[in-house]
């Protein structure tokens, strides 16, 4: 042994360091492997187990839990889309610094940390006993926009706060006032980063289903020709019960179903809403490259 | 200065008299009297932190922007005070800034310089169309825009959009502009273009601007004030301030002492 | 008047009406939304208290019973009562799933953090982490779905338990892969912001990688890979229908993780709807949902006091 004791710690150290970038590499990529897999094996699984009549709007297929979905999205959307962004621009804006800003914060993290459940009890309670009504699409939308308001009203503060000062400042020099140089100025420079967030909160949207347990129903009774929006099977009524996808695949569970498609119509609804997750996902990161390079940075 | 007051009434713009501003509990500046004159180019000079670019915000009020700023003593624009008996947006419109930072807001080049205009209310293309063409060429930046002035003007150089946000300004049909030293983001070049503009567009408005660059303050402007920690330690012409400097401060200051 | 004015603007002056419609109506509006999130928290807060509480005020059952008894034997009655409250059972099967979840993930999820951040982060930025920002999005029935029709009879194949493969294990796995997703962003998030001084300074002194890893990079992303791993809690606290549809909803507690059990949020998925609305059983389903809220707020607490600790070392 002519190695010193300095050079034995040195390569002792550097065996130590290959053998945990090995470890690194396997441990760390193994859930990663583990969720492509899993998604390739829903996808795949939607895909054999496909039969026409999946596509059709009666009980044998998921049209109508289709449209539910997207149709009772819109609504949340619809809704929290206006209230997230003004409190949005509340917070960038009009607020000033202090407790009360403090506060409001807690209030939309507290928000956001919410179990789903918690919020579907909240909208059943105040959207279906306090009012009245049986399970519908609207109660749904609602106890949804609970769950997607904190996204889109921090996401709308961030790109506010993220524009250059020189924006606003430029336009009050112009004699502008504050709303003016919101709303023509500031809100389209940050459009598009907001439009990512209203997309990712829409694509959450999608695959929500304890919040709309006890609100959306798990019922859906459609009668295509009917449109007159009062009657409670028309398509387009609001206040009529709407099972959406991901209840749908609740609903297919063994224990309950008396489907005997249930775990096809389970499969490939599990495999659309992937889809539709992915799709989301994928359009809400294609934008926000778009930003990043035509602004070069800037915003 | 109760002099000039006195003999040439007519042609003041703005009266600042008295005037103090703090941060909090700080004084950014001391007991400011000073008038500007019509048609002339003002500038304030000295070194970073002396107040000159603060002063130079509370002539349109920008300062209402930044939180615990208060202010005490009176402005005068054409004797109306601009801190009691006007709105904050009107003076804005009749005293417009310009940056030190080019800020083109991420719109056309024609968006840019219609958006004062369309605030005020503007809506026929005919009309937009002749201001935004006018307002370009009085900044001298008309024929290197009119075949893109639907692009981006995110895409113009750093001179380019210094000269576009001139243009925008100009568009409101301001009777001061504020230029707060609008050249220090520049190159040589793009420096000479606006220190021409500025000396051109003096005979129709009135110009103060911040500088750091002496230099600039001698080549273009009429008047100079300089300040030193927050007061004002001489204002005169501007030959009168450079060749024979009264203040002992003034003088180690232009001759490059300190600063 | 100068010459150039052309006169085209109209007046700089606004009228009142103007005024209003150019500016307070859009402030007022805007003020009115703001307002809005601190009085809908609240209400939820509110309404989750009044009803939660009507256990223990209208019921006259104590804290510690819903706690700390087994015994569940509510009545369904509007009339009746004097049923047992007990929520230990739903309340460990939560707490056991979600620690059992937590020790699965947390060193895949702390090793991918750093794989992607410290060791690889050219992949990491262009794979990593847009594939894990997509699973966020995964919607928790669908892992449920996958949990019921691939692992539970997965688990009954493999370890033959009396009672098939509904089971805490089961449960804890499905929420492991559910909250992967949540703990590595944030950790990597943590990770990337520790100052590349410390970095080049470790590095600099003749450090390996895994020295500057484990003795410079952990220690001082610590409070933020925590606050990453109390999210990931949270969210497992309250994930209702994926967890529901593995658990095996038996009553009891779990004789080891093989077993099947219960837990908060599946007993209140399953049961509000067949409650008869009032009623005892109602309003201690409605306690447990209240019980969940606190421990949400609880979690963000629990976040706060750990990056306003950071701030005061770092003052």
């Amino acid at each position: 042994m002519h190695d010193s004791p300095m050079k034995k710690r040195i390569k002792k150290a550097k065996t130590v360091d290959s053998l945990m970038t090995k470890i690194f590499y396997i441990f760390g990529s193994f859930f990663l492997f583990f969720l492509l897999i899993l998604a390739a094996y829903i996808i795949g699984k939607g895909v054999i187990d496909f039969y026409p009549e999946l596509l059709t709007f009666t009980s044998k297929g998921i049209g109508n839990q289709f449209f539910n979905t997207i149709y009772l999205v819109f609504l949340s959307l619809v809704i929290s889309v206006p209230l997230g962004v003004a409190a949005g621009i509340y917070m960038a804006e009009y607020s000033k610094d202090g407790k009360f800003l403090t506060f409001l914060r807690i209030c939309i993290e507290s928000l956001s940390s919410l179990p789903s459940i918690v919020v579907g009890l909240f909208g059943y309670l105040v959207f279906i006993l306090m009012t009245g009504a049986k399970w519908n699409l609207m109660a749904g939308a609602l106890a949804v926009s609970i769950l997607s308001l904190p996204l889109i009203t921090t996401t709308t503060e961030d790109a506010i706060r993220s524009l250059p000062k020189g924006f606003k400042e430029g336009s009050m020099a112009l004699g502008a006032s504050q709303w003016r140089t919101i709303s023509k100025v500031l809100l389209p420079a940050c459009l598009p980063r907001i439009a990512t967030g209203i997309i990712l909160a829409a694509g959450r949207g999608f695959g929500e289903a304890a919040a709309l347990l006890y609100t959306a129903g798990q019922s859906t009774i459609i009668n295509w020709s009917n449109w007159d929006i009062t009657s409670p099977t028309c398509p387009l009524n609001p206040f009529r019960p709407g099972e959406t996808l991901s209840l749908h695949i609740w609903g297919m569970r063994t224990e309950g179903s008396l489907n005997p498609n249930a775990s096809a119509i389970a499969n490939f609804s599990a495999a659309v809403l992937v889809i539709m997750v992915l799709a989301f996902s994928l359009l809400a990161r294609v934008i926000t490259r778009r930003i990043s390079k035509k602004s070069g940075g800037l915003i | 200065m109760t002099d000039i007051h006195a003999k040439e009434q007519t042609n003041i713009k703005f009266t600042v008299e008295s005037l103090n501003l703090f941060y909090g509990d700080f004084q950014a500046l001391n007991d400011i009297n000073l008038t500007i004159e019509k048609n002339e180019i003002t500038a304030l000079i000295g070194p970073s932190g002396c107040g000159k670019s603060t002063f130079l915000k509370t002539l349109n009020r920008m300062n209402d922007l930044e939180p615990n700023v208060t202010i005490n003593g009176n402005i005068y624009l054409d004797s109306v005070d601009v801190n009691k008996d006007m709105d904050a947006i009107e003076l804005r419109k009749r005293v417009s800034m310009v940056f030190q930072q080019p800020n083109p807001f991420p719109k056309s080049v024609y968006d840019n310089v219609a958006y004062g205009p369309r605030i005020n209310g503007i809506r026929k293309k005919t009309q937009l169309d002749e201001i935004v063409e006018r307002s370009l060429k009085q900044a001298a930046i008309w024929d290197e825009v009119k075949d893109r002035l639907h692009k981006s003007a995110l895409g113009l150089s750093g001179g380019q959009q210094q000269r576009l946000c001139i243009a925008r300004t100009l568009a409101l049909e301001p009777e001061v502009i504020l230029m707060d030293e609008p050249t220090s983001a520049l190159d040589p070049i793009s420096t000479m273009k606006i220190e021409d503009l500025a000396s051109e567009l003096k005979k129709n408005y009135t110009i103060v601007i911040v500088t750091h660059n002496m230099q600039q303050a001698s080549r273009i402007s009429d008047k100079t004030a300089f300040f030193l920690l927050g007061n004002l330690v001489e204002f005169d012409t501007t030959i009168t301030l450079f060749s024979q400097p009264s203040d002992k401060r003034t003088e180690e200051y232009i001759t490059g002492r300190f600063g | 008047m100068s010459t150039h004015k052309t006169g085209t603007l109209p007046s700089a002056k606004q009228s009142a009406f103007q005024k209003f419609k150019n500016e307070y109506f859009w402030r007022y509006l805007i003020i009115t939304c703001g307002l809005f999130i601190i009085l809908l928290t609240l209400g939820i807060g509110f309404f989750l208290v009044v009803k939660g509480s009507g256990t223990f005020t209208e019921f006259h059952h104590s804290v510690w019973e819903f706690l700390f008894s087994s015994d569940w034997s509510p009545m369904d009655s509007t009339t009746e009562s004097g049923g047992g409250v007990g929520a230990a059972i739903y309340i460990f099967g939560s707490i056991s799933t979600c620690t059992l979840a937590l020790l699965f993930v947390a060193p895949f999820s702390i090793t991918s953090a750093i794989l992607m951040t410290e060791i690889a982060p050219n992949s990491g930025t262009k794979i990593f982490q847009p594939a894990i920002e997509i699973f966020v999005g995964i919607p928790s029935v669908v892992y449920g779905w996958i949990g019921l029709t691939v692992l539970v009879p997965f688990i009954k194949h493999l370890f033959h338990p009396k009672m098939g493969g509904y089971s805490v294990l089961a449960a804890s796995i499905v929420l492991a892969v559910m909250i992967f997703p949540t703990i590595t962003t944030v950790a990597a998030d943590a990770i990337r912001s520790v100052s590349s001084d410390y970095r080049k300074a470790a590095y600099g002194m003749g450090s390996t990688r895994w020295q500057v890893i484990y003795k410079v990079i952990i220690p001082a992303a610590t409070p933020g890979i925590l606050t990453g791993v109390i999210l990931g809690l949270a969210r497992a606290f309250g994930e209702a229908l994926a967890v529901a549809m593995v658990i095996g909803k038996t009553r009891a507690f779990p004789a080891n993780i093989l077993s099947p059990t219960n837990n908060l949020t599946a007993a209140i998925a399953s049961d509000m709807g067949n409650s008869a609305t009032g009623g005892e059983q109602n309003m201690a389903l409605w306690t447990m949902a209240l019980l969940l809220f606190i421990i949400s707020i609880f979690f963000i607490f629990l976040i706060h006091i750990i990056s306003g600790k950071e701030k005061k070392k770092h003052a």
